[in-house]
C-alpha cells in the first residue's frame, strides 16, 4: 500500500500551521495502522527549519519546494505542484486542513485527480467495507466521518475505487502529539520552476491585510454563546454584558451568525471554531450536532433555553428553563451580589 | 459582445429550521418536512452579479441550477430579482451526484453558455457545507478561482480585482477573465424582488412544469418565449455516463446515523431568582467563575 500525505500550511511567521501538525499526528497513527510511511508536502519560501519542525511528528519524507513564488499562497501554483507530486507518488490518503487555504486547494486538486474528497471530517478511521451490490470486499479504507444535513445526521463516507482518499479537517479537531523527538526522515527538494507555467500566475495578490482575529474565542476560559433563540441583536448585547463582568468571550451558533446577531468570527461549531472552555453558557442554542462538535468538550455547560427538549440540554450540566432576556440580567445581579 | 455572468445556485432544504418532524421514525431525514430555499450564499452571489449589471449596461446575468423540477423555483426567484435568464439541469441520471459529479455537470452547462466572462456562486451550500463545487467547477473549466469573495473592487473585459475574506484578514487579488468566484456570506445580501419583474416572470415555467398545468398556456408562451425556462438533460449536455450521478461520484456514503446524544446528568433549574442565585454561588465557590 502507498503512503499517507499531509499538505502542510505555511504560516505568516513561515512556520508550519498548528492544524497541519495536528493532521501529521493523526496521519502518523493511520500510517502505523496501515504500516505505511507518512509524508509531508511543504510549499513556501524560506520556511523555518522544516526538518526540525516536522520529523518529531513521525514524518518519513518531506517534499519541500522553496520558491518565492509559492509564498504567500495562491491556488494555481500550489495545485500544479501537488498534482505533479501526487501523480508520481500515488498517495493512498491525503489530509488537508479545513482552512481558507485547504478548502480552496483540496477541491481543485481532487477535481484534477478525479478522486473523492470529504470536507470537515470530525473523525477518521481505518476499516473494511463489503459492497453488497458487487460482492466486493475493500480492505483498509479510510472512513471519513462528518456531520451533514445541518447536523441531523452523521455520515461515514468512503472512496472504494479511487485514490488518493482525501479529507479536510478543521483546526482543533485532531490532537497535536509529538511522535518521537529522535525521529528522522529525509527531505526531498522540489524544483518549483520546472513545474510551474505562466498560466499558473493568472491570479496575483495586490494587497494583504492580515489582522489577528480580533475576537479570540478559542482560548477563552469562559464563553457565553448565543443562538437564534436569543431573538435579536439587542438581546445579544446582554450576552456581552455578562461576558464583560465574567471576563468571558461571546460566541455564537451558526444560526445566530446567519441571522446577523453576531460576527462570523464568533461562530462556534463544525464550520466555526472548536472551543474547550472551563464554562460554556449556551443561550437560546438548540444544539445541532455541528454546534456541539465545536463545544462538547467544555468542562461545564449551562444551557438557557425555553425548550426542555432542546438537544443541547442533553449535554448540559445545568439547564435553566427560561428566556435569555430574563435569565441573564439575574445572572449578572447574583454574580455581583455573591462575588464580593 | 455582451458581458456574460453565470450564477451557479442550488435549492437546498432549510436545514437551519429543523423541526421535530424533520427526522422519520427510521432515522432518515424527512425532506418533505423541510422547506426548500435558495441557498443563502448563492443569493449573495446573485447580488454580486446583479450589481455588476447595474454598472455595466451590456452585462447579462444567467442563473444555472441543477436539481429536480422543483428547483425551477429558484430560477424564478432570480428572475424576480433581476436575472435575465435561467437554465435548469435536470435528469434522473444526475441523482446521487457528489461534488465531483456535480461540478462535471455544471461545467458542461457553463461551457454550453460560452463565451462567458464570469462564473459566480456562493461559497458553500447549507445542506452539505463542503465548499467544494466552486473550485471543482473552476478546475473542470480550466479557469482560475477566487474563493471567499467579499467585494468586487473593479472589473473590465479582461480582468477583475476582488477582495477576499480569509480567516485572519483580507486579501485583494487580481485575476484574468474568465474566472470563477465564490462569494462569502460577509458580502452584501441580495436585493429584494422587484414588483415589475415579479409581474413579468410570474408565469415562467419549465416544460415539465407546464405539462402539469391544467390550463393551456401554449399561446402565452409563443407570444412571450422568455417565460419558458429551458431544461437541460444529460444528453443535452453530451455528458459521459460514467462521469454522472452515482457512477461519477468517487465518494460513497457507507453509513448514515442519527445523531446520538451523549447523556449526562443534567440538572434542570427554573428561572426563579432563588435557582439562579444558587447556581451563581455554586459556580463561584467551585472557582469556575469569579
Amino acid at each position: 500500500m502507498n503512503n499517507i500525505f499531509v499538505y502542510c500550511e505555511v504560516t505568516e511567521e513561515r512556520s508550519i500551521a498548528d492544524v497541519s501538525l495536528e493532521l501529521l499526528s493523526k496521519g502518523r497513527k493511520l500510517a502505523d495502522d496501515l504500516k505505511v510511511k507518512l509524508e509531508a508536502v511543504v510549499l513556501g519560501h524560506k520556511v523555518t527549519k522544516p526538518e526540525a519542525m516536522l520529523f518529531p511528528f513521525g514524518v518519513d519524507v518531506i517534499h519541500y519546494a522553496d520558491d518565492e513564488k509559492l509564498f504567500p499562497y495562491t491556488t494555481l501554483p500550489h495545485t500544479s505542484i501537488i498534482i505533479e507530486i501526487f501523480k508520481k507518488e500515488l498517495p493512498e490518503i491525503v489530509l488537508f486542513g479545513a482552512t481558507s487555504i485547504g478548502r480552496d486547494l483540496a477541491p481543485r486538486v481532487a477535481s484534477a485527480l478525479r478522486c473523492g474528497l470529504t470536507a470537515d471530517c470530525t473523525s477518521l478511521e481505518i476499516g473494511d467495507h463489503f459492497e453488497n451490490k458487487t460482492q466486493t470486499e475493500y480492505k483498509n479504507l479510510l472512513f471519513q466521518i462528518r456531520p451533514a444535513f445541518g447536523g441531523n445526521i452523521i455520515a461515514t463516507i468512503i472512496n472504494p475505487e479511487t485514490r488518493p482518499q482525501m479529507a479536510t479537517v478543521r483546526e482543533g479537531v485532531m490532537k497535536k502529539e509529538v511522535y518521537s523527538l529522535k525521529y528522522k526522515g529525509k527531505l526531498i527538494k522540489i524544483d518549483a520552476r520546472s513545474i510551474l507555467k505562466d498560466e499558473d500566475f493568472a491570479v496575483t495578490i495586490i494587497e494583504r491585510h492580515l489582522e489577528k482575529s480580533r475576537i479570540d474565542i478559542k482560548n477563552a476560559q469562559v464563553i457565553i454563546a448565543g443562538g437564534y433563540g436569543v431573538g435579536s441583536k439587542e438581546n445579544f448585547q446582554l450576552l456581552f454584558d455578562l461576558a464583560e463582568i465574567l471576563g468571558a468571550q461571546v460566541g455564537a451558533s451558526r444560526a445566530a451568525v446567519d441571522a446577523g446577531f453576531a460576527d462570523h468570527e464568533r461562530q462556534v461549531g463544525q464550520t466555526g471554531v472548536t472551543v474547550r472552555p472551563k464554562l460554556y453558557i449556551a443561550c437560546g442554542i438548540s444544539g445541532a450536532v455541528q454546534h456541539r462538535a465545536g463545544m462538547d468538550q467544555s468542562a461545564q455547560i449551562i444551557s438557557i433555553n425555553t425548550d426542555l427538549n432542546a438537544p443541547i440540554n442533553q449535554i448540559a450540566d445545568y439547564t435553566i428553563l427560561g428566556n435569555v432576556a430574563d435569565v441573564i440580567p439575574k445572572m449578572i445581579k447574583y454574580y455581583k451580589k455573591n462575588s464580593k | 459582445m455582451r458581458f456574460r455572468i453565470i450564477v451557479l445556485a442550488k435549492q437546498v432544504p432549510d436545514t437551519r429550521n429543523v423541526g421535530k418532524d424533520a427526522m422519520k421514525a427510521d432515522g432518515t431525514v424527512n425532506r418533505a418536512a423541510l422547506s426548500a430555499i435558495f441557498n443563502p450564499e448563492d443569493l449573495h452571489a446573485l447580488e454580486q452579479a446583479l450589481s455588476i449589471k447595474d454598472k455595466i449596461r451590456y452585462a447579462e446575468v444567467i442563473l444555472l441550477t441543477m436539481g429536480p423540477t422543483r428547483a425551477a423555483e429558484i430560477i424564478r426567484e432570480a428572475l424576480y430579482r433581476g436575472a435575465d435568464q435561467g437554465f435548469l439541469i435536470t435528469d434522473r441520471k444526475f441523482a446521487g451526484s457528489d461534488t465531483l459529479a456535480t461540478s462535471y455537470a455544471l461545467s458542461l452547462a457553463v461551457k454550453k453558455l460560452a463565451p462567458y466572462h464570469l462564473v459566480i456562486s456562493g461559497r458553500q451550500a447549507i445542506d452539505g457545507d463542503t465548499a467544494q463545487v466552486g473550485p471543482q467547477t473552476a478546475e473542470k473549466l480550466g479557469i482560475p478561482q477566487i474563493t471567499y469573495a467579499e467585494e468586487i473592487l473593479s472589473l473590465d473585459a479582461k480582468k477583475i480585482i476582488v477582495k477576499r475574506r480569509l480567516e485572519r484578514g483580507v486579501e485583494v487579488v487580481n485575476s484574468t477573465l474568465p474566472a470563477l468566484i465564490t462569494v462569502h456570506s460577509s458580502a452584501p445580501p441580495c436585493r429584494q424582488r422587484i414588483g415589475k419583474l415579479l409581474m413579468k416572470y410570474k408565469h415562467a415555467r419549465t416544460v415539465t412544469e407546464l405539462q402539469n398545468e391544467t390550463k393551456d398556456y401554449t399561446e402565452l408562451y409563443t407570444e412571450r418565449p422568455y417565460l419558458l425556462i429551458e431544461e437541460w438533460s444529460a444528453e443535452d449536455l453530451k455528458a459521459a455516463g460514467e462521469n454522472l450521478g452515482l457512477s461519477g461520484s468517487p465518494t460513497k456514503v457507507k453509513k448514515i446515523e442519527n445523531v446520538v446524544f451523549q447523556h449526562k446528568e443534567s440538572k434542570v433549574l427554573s428561572n426563579s431568582d432563588k435557582d439562579i442565585e444558587k447556581l451563581m454561588q455554586t459556580l463561584i465557590s467551585s472557582h469556575i467563575i469569579g
